[in-house]
């Protein structure tokens, strides 16, 4: 369980707070309790705003001051008018919308930026695990059963990176991660990350 | 309960008055002009010489300014005596609390008890009606009259919520901060149903007089009492009665076949709808209940709820209950769609209890510490000292 407040970010959080621009406005998409808004608020001299599924996360992020509703992705993104923030962030979420096409195009719709990190399906883990066990993969990084798991729609990095050609979408950075978050020395959007990362992050923007 | 004693009016109650709109009467949306009018409200903690610490309660249909005073009438503590005070959530050692009886009420400010100076009697059925806007017009009045420009925050719950989302849209740039806690941006077809109901009631009382009760020395205690009943169910839950009462009976171990109080839901119903006659005004409750029926502000602004919002500067807290079927948090939520459509800055936060519409009244930890966060954050923006007496 993150804890807000205390200076220290999940390091693919790190990451993602690193690329964003001081003074700008972000909306985080499955922000949790918030602690990337929290941290970006505090360091970066950001406007941030978030929406949480769980009651819990919106909770502990509005009890801490930060400008949070309860929504998702799905429902929520289609209210808010184009160009309202610079980035539109989404962390290991878009596999669990119900429709990732459209959550992008309207991230790209809200957001000037959008930054997109997911677990990356065609990991050569998951493709042994399923080449061996004929089994879906549970691994570090997808650790539910197929049948309980909130993970609905997939990827694997080519999928998305073909979805951001098939919406005209431009990708301004690819940064391949290991399971513990660490940026892995390869190209983030070439076939070999397509192997060996465990999650993808993307900085996307209209092209 | 048949103490009729309608032609005494109670001893001048504790708190303050101001007459307003001596020489510029407030226009009401029915296009009279009324004043000068007479505010009753009481103020808690101090005003700091920047006039920034300022913090406006909107009270609900049947509430009062007496938000941590004792009922003048009743003795009951303030209705949100866990709320307001040293240390708690609205904090009387660091904001300046206003809280002021709505127009139409009948606890000191003018309404249709109160006499009309063209006559020298009772208002009764004479009175303006009266709406939400008309209320946030009056309560404006009396915010310039303490001479503070613009509110740190307005917040209210129910009716009262209604009136927050009226000041952010007639006064924008006098709310930093706006916190409207189970309430809507409409009053819904079901709510004007129910309202209906108690003003048939009311209404159907012979003792009403048709409205000249007090002329007749009489109080129609048994319509408004019918009218607190009904409305009384709509502020609970089905859990909540069912914990509180389920099918148990009142001092007796089995029915007795006939249509006394036998059960205790009915016993506490009937002692609701008793005690509310005490301490408020039969046409009050039509008044009052009419203005949160005509209020629809999507209606005013060509349909489109947004609209209302356009251009917000204010920090928004929306706070709805699960279990309130009164104001779902489905009307909310289109509250914060709408301000999500402006990209304003809003929080929004469903609590979860199992009190109903009443639980903004009641001690809910979940409910206290969001708005504890949120006044946090919002007093850390407009510059106040934050928790602790230091300055961000």
């Amino acid at each position: 369980m993150m804890v807000i407040g205390t200076g220290n970010l999940r390091i693919d959080l790190k990451m993602i707070a690193d690329m964003v621009e001081p003074g700008s406005r972000v909306l985080d998409v499955g922000c949790g309790e918030g602690a990337l808004l929290d941290w970006l608020g505090q360091n970066k001299n950001v406007d941030g705003r978030g929406i949480e599924l769980s009651m819990a996360g919106v909770s502990a992020a509005v009890a801490h001051g930060l400008s949070v509703i309860q929504g998702d992705a799905d429902t929520d993104l289609k209210d808010y008018p184009s160009g309202a923030f610079d980035y539109v962030i989404l962390s290991q979420t878009l596999q669990a919308t119900y429709e990732p096409r459209t959550v992008l195009s309207n991230m790209l719709r809200i957001g000037r930026r959008a930054i997109v990190s997911f677990p990356n399906f065609g990991h050569w883990r998951v493709r042994l695990h399923l080449l061996l066990h004929g089994a879906m993969p549970v691994t570090d990084t997808l650790a539910y059963q197929w049948y309980d798991t909130p993970n609905i729609h997939f990827c694997t990095i080519r999928d998305f990176l073909n979805l951001c050609r098939e919406l005209g979408i431009k990708v301004e950075r690819s940064i391949a991660l290991g399971s513990d978050g660490r940026a892995l020395p390869i190209p983030g959007s070439e076939g070999i990350a397509n192997l060996l990362a465990e999650q993808g992050l993307f900085v996307l923007s209209r092209a | 309960m048949q103490d009729i004693s309608g032609s005494s009016s109670p001893s001048p109650p504790p708190g303050l008055t101001v007459e307003l709109g001596r020489d510029r009467p407030v226009r009401l949306d029915c296009g009279v002009e009324l004043g000068p009018l007479t505010v009753a409200y009481q103020t808690y903690g101090r005003l700091n010489a920047e006039k920034s610490n300022a913090i406006l309660i909107c009270h609900a249909l049947t509430g009062d300014h007496y938000v941590a005073d004792p009922h003048p009438i009743t003795g009951k503590p303030g209705w949100w005596i866990d709320l307001v005070g040293p240390g708690r959530v609205f904090d009387t050692d660091r904001y300046f609390l206003i809280c002021s009886n709505v127009l139409g009420g009948c606890m000191g400010t003018t309404g249709p008890m109160e006499t009309n100076p063209a006559t020298g009697k009772p208002w009764g059925l004479d009175f303006p009606v009266i709406t939400i806007g008309d209320m946030v017009r009056v309560q404006a009045r009396l915010v310039d009259y303490l001479g503070i420009d613009q509110l740190f925050c307005v917040v209210g719950g129910s009716m009262g919520g209604m009136q927050v989302l009226e000041w952010c849209k007639s006064f924008p740039e006098r709310v930093f901060s706006a916190i409207p806690i189970a309430a809507a941006a409409r009053h819904s077809a079901q709510n004007i149903a129910f309202h209906e109901v108690g003003r048939q009631a009311i209404v159907a009382d012979p003792d009403w007089c048709d409205g000249k009760y007090l002329l007749e020395g009489k109080r129609p205690h048994r319509g408004l009492a019918v009218a607190r009943m009904a409305a009384h169910i709509t502020y609970l839950s089905e859990p909540a009665l069912h914990q509180k009462f389920g099918r148990n009976l009142q001092n007796r171990d089995t029915v007795t076949y006939g249509f006394d109080a036998d059960f205790q839901v009915e016993s506490y119903l009937r002692h609701q709808g008793s005690a509310f006659v005490d301490r408020f005004d039969a046409n009050s409750y039509l008044y009052i209940t009419r203005a949160m029926d005509y209020f629809d502000l999507a209606a005013e602004n060509s349909g489109v709820l947004a609209n209302a919002f356009r251009g917000t500067r204010t920090r928004f807290c929306v706070i709805s209950f699960s279990s309130d079927w009164l104001f779902p948090t489905s009307e909310s939520r289109a509250v914060v769609h709408a301000l999500n459509a402006v990209a304003a800055n809003v929080s929004f936060v469903e609590v979860v209890s199992d009190k109903g519409h009443d639980a903004f009244l009641l001690d809910e930890p979940e409910f206290h510490a969001t708005l504890t966060g949120f006044m946090e954050g919002a007093a850390a923006h407009r510059g106040l000292p934050r928790l602790g007496g230091t300055r961000p």
